[in-house]
């Protein structure tokens, strides 16, 4: 497969002294990434570190000032990712990039469907992208819409269409963020397998245990320079972070999420959920929360965890079961009113359900709060810049000034807003759905030493989270949802990482949910 | 020297780059100036505010409809309603025995019979959640209708200086439906920075999920906007039929819609939601009725003045993205 005119040791692409800036701003000093031929690349770094600007350097997306890039055994310089891709780069985006309303073969082949006499031919087209799946041993009918599928399977149809333009290299860019573990163990075993082809990929993520898993060696980046790079074997986990951070940690600490034990003796219960039924996603769920506690909700994509926030917020209105939120008995339609009640969510998409991208900063902050800023429908505005920088202050946003675009603020900063949107409006109970999803390693620990300061001083939280650790440190007790019911509760001290992941691994619903549900006599 | 050191050398290039709807307004009043003929006079400066009045109060609450990344195609149609009740109003026996409540009925009670239409759009959009281009239509075909079958399809010719004052009286030596025009372009504006109505307005074409989980009553908002394009196209309506000294419902705000929707569009309003400028839209009617005016006082025939209208828009647009591309 290798160009015969090319040194076989010389790595496949090879970005050297690579210079990008932005007005006023240095995103990339002399930055570098070499990644051989079937080799598996982690590239880390926090957010700003340049990796999004390194990666997009390289697909063409943006035009590097200077430095140089050789792939395949020629300096390159792509033009767009259209051009990337059929040089033999593919990248998967963390927002997966695809066209919903289209078919899953559609969106598979999407500019290079088979013609015959001119017209498309589909028989083969739906033939191929089924096929190409069939490689990620998914097997689902490839002409329903692909919005008509979970997030997992349309992420696994950017992946099945970025390995089918036979490219040299795969870009990933934190694909697992939304794949359960048995989702993200086929992602692996294709990696594996483009590993074995002599294809290269250079994996982006935020989860460590992952690049252990899977990747060869790391290209740590911080403040648009490379700072190391060397085989994942040879680099701890302490010392990958304090690379990307710049600091060290105290590697004493055995924990490594920024959640300390709370101080014990929760209140009075400020949410109590039974039996709750949603859809065909929610079926028997039971949950409570007390006024200074973090719950924990764990589950695998999939188990209804989103769908019970989202009822237990009036996003979506829950048919079956019993809510009491502050001790009311409530079953709102709308969010307004769990609002009323003294709810907040934020939810696991801050792009598209948090944010407001061309409002600034104390608009977004505000959002939430500004009627109980407004007399005779007028907003207050000396109040309302009270409250701003009294919150940029308390969560040490980092924003140039209150009246920034929010979408020109990195993930982390984005989530803090969107925790002050709520923390201004008071409540008494706080559903965080993924909270530190997409946001890096400093500004994580900083978000969870927040959650939990918070429920010190008395807010019940109840908190979404696909990782194990932020679930397991953070929560006081933890509730474990699979396939729509709750099958255990743990306290803090049961709630070990084994614990709960045989919780979630319960294949069989039936025994446990009789003993916690409520609705223990089915048929 | 490339184009970005060019400009920012010199403010005044990166000042039109960030208003190129008022670069071309001016632009084209230099061009009045040399070129067209007896423009400098009160008399031009009338016929251009008053032409211009009815478009620009219509486009103040399609502004708002589009903030919210909707669109209104209902108002031609709710003012030809809001034109022919105001004659029926003041002509009805009530009326001539009570000459002045009969006004006063006739300029109020049209004018909320458009909003309660407008409301109509907005309930219908958000309960059945269909697109506005749609739940709008319903009234652009049907208004009509409606305000031919309530005159039975008759022209209703009037004279009532107490009502016709809105479209013919001057306060201040300047005609009245320009004041108008301007109170609403400045309660517009002011609306939209300052109050929560304003604000929710901005959030919900910005990102309406986003705001609905922020608690922003999205329903509410959608119905108080159409309602409030629907009150503008009744205002345009009365003044319309008041210039005219009559009301013909197969005539009155004929095509005001696609007006007012290209005087949003070149002012600079982006249609997919979450910003607004009532001022870009008031600049975006003056350029499309000064050009009109410019090619007629030059003798364009009409049908050619139209390509240019559409040519403007195209402009407008295109200039707008530069804009945006280069902040």
């Amino acid at each position: 497969m290798n160009s015969t005119d090319r040194d076989p040791k010389a790595p496949l692409l090879a970005m050297r002294d690579v210079d990008k800036h932005f007005q006023g701003a240095q995103a990339l000093r002399r930055a570098s990434l070499e990644v051989h031929a079937g080799e598996t690349m982690a590239l880390v770094g926090q957010n700003g570190a340049g990796k999004s600007t390194l990666i997009k350097v390289l697909t063409g997306a943006y035009h590097r000032d200077s430095g140089s890039i050789r792939f395949d055994g020629g300096e390159i310089d792509f033009a767009s990712p259209q051009a990337a891709q059929n040089g033999g780069v593919s990248t998967i985006y963390q927002e997966i990039n695809l066209i919903p309303q289209r078919s899953v073969a559609e969106n598979i082949l999407l500019g290079r469907e088979f013609k015959r006499f001119g017209l498309l031919d589909w028989r083969r087209i739906n033939q191929e992208a089924a096929r190409l799946l069939g490689r990620f041993k998914i097997d689902i009918d490839v002409t329903r819409p692909l919005a008509h599928y979970s997030t997992a399977i349309q992420q696994m149809t950017a992946i099945a269409r970025a390995v089918s333009f036979k490219s040299k290299l795969v870009i990933m860019d934190e694909p697992t963020s939304s794949l359960d573990e048995r989702e993200v163990a086929v992602l692996f075993e294709v990696i594996r397998q483009l590993r074995a082809e002599g294809v290269a990929v250079i994996f982006v993520s935020h989860k460590l245990d992952e690049l252990y898993e899977i990747c060869d060696r790391v290209t740590i980046m911080r403040d648009g320079r490379t700072v190391r790079v060397g085989a994942m074997a040879e680099i701890d986990k302490v010392s990958l972070v304090s690379a990307m951070i710049g600091r060290e940690l105290s590697s004493a600490r055995e924990r490594s999420t920024g959640f300390r034990d709370g101080k014990a003796g929760a209140g009075a219960e400020v949410l109590d959920v039974n039996g709750l039924g949603v859809g065909f996603r929610v079926k028997n769920v039971r949950v409570s929360v007390r006024a200074g506690e973090i719950v924990g909700l764990a589950g695998l994509l999939g188990s209804g965890r989103t769908e019970t926030a989202r009822a237990v917020f009036g996003a979506d209105v829950a048919e079956a079961g019993e809510m009491r939120i502050a001790g009311e008995r409530a079953r709102p339609r709308e969010p307004s009113e769990a609002i009323a009640l003294g709810v907040g969510f934020c939810s696991e998409d801050r792009k598209l359900e948090g944010i407001v991208p061309d409002m600034s900063v104390a608009e977004n902050l505000t959002l939430g709060v500004l009627p109980k800023l407004t007399r005779y429908g007028v907003v207050d505005e000396a109040e309302r810049r009270r409250i701003v920088e009294r919150f940029i202050q308390r969560l040490s946003i980092k924003t140039s000034s209150p009246e920034q675009k929010i979408r020109e603020l990195s993930g982390g900063n984005q989530q803090k807003v969107l925790l002050a949107r709520w923390l201004c409006a008071n409540p008494k109970l706080l559903i965080l759905d993924e909270p530190t999803r997409g946001i890096d390693v400093g500004a994580k620990a900083e978000i969870q030493a927040l959650i939990r300061e918070l429920a010190d001083q008395g807010l019940g939280v109840l908190m979404i989270s696909s990782e194990l650790d932020e679930v397991v440190e953070g929560g006081d007790r933890v509730f474990v949802l699979s396939d729509g019911r709750t099958v255990a509760e743990l306290s803090h001290e049961q709630a070990t990482p084994a614990a709960v992941i045989a919780a979630m691994a319960h294949v069989e619903p039936q025994g446990m949910s009789q003993e916690v549900g409520q609705g223990a006599s089915h048929e | 020297m490339s184009d970005a050191t060019l400009i920012a050398r010199a403010p005044v290039l990166v000042w039109a780059r960030r208003y190129p709807a008022l670069v071309a307004l001016l632009l084209l009043f230099l061009f009045d100036l040399a070129f067209t003929p007896h423009f400098i006079s009160w008399q031009t400066l009338n016929v251009n505010l008053t032409q211009v009045a009815t478009i620009v109060i219509v486009a103040v609450g399609m502004t708002l409809v589009i903030a919210t990344a909707g669109i209104d195609l209902s108002v031609g149609s709710l003012m030809a309603i809001a034109g022919a009740l105001a004659p029926m109003i003041f002509l009805s026996s009530l009326g001539v025995a009570h000459p002045a409540l009969g006004v006063a009925l006739a300029l109020i009670v049209p004018v909320l019979v458009a909003g309660a239409f407008g409301f109509f759009n907005g309930w219908f959009i958000t309960r059945f959640n269909v697109q506005p281009i749609v739940g709008t239509l319903i009234l652009f075909i049907a208004g009509r209708g409606i305000g031919q079958v309530m005159t039975n399809g008759n022209l209703q010719a009037f004279k009532n200086p107490a009502f016709q004052f809105i479209g013919l009286g001057r306060l201040f030596g300047l005609p009245v439906q320009t004041l108008i025009m301007l109170a609403f372009i400045a309660a517009a504006a002011w609306m939209l920075r300052r109050t929560l109505f304003g604000r929710q307005i901005i959030a919900v074409g910005g990102n309406e999920k986003a705001a609905r989980l922020a608690g922003v009553p999205i329903a509410r908002v959608k119905r108080l906007v159409y309602t409030i394009s629907g009150l503008t196209a009744g205002v345009a309506g009365l003044i319309v039929v008041a210039i005219n000294s009559s009301s013909d419902a197969n005539l009155v705000g004929l095509g005001m819609e696609l007006d007012a929707i290209a005087a949003v569009a070149v002012g600079g309003t982006p249609f997919t939601g979450g910003q607004a400028t009532v001022v870009g839209t008031l600049i975006g009617a003056l350029i499309i009725q000064l050009l009109r005016y410019t090619l007629l006082a030059n003798g364009v025939p009409d049908a050619a003045a139209l390509v240019v209208k559409g040519a403007i828009i195209a402009l407008a647009v295109w200039s707008q993205q530069q804009g945006r591309a280069s902040t």
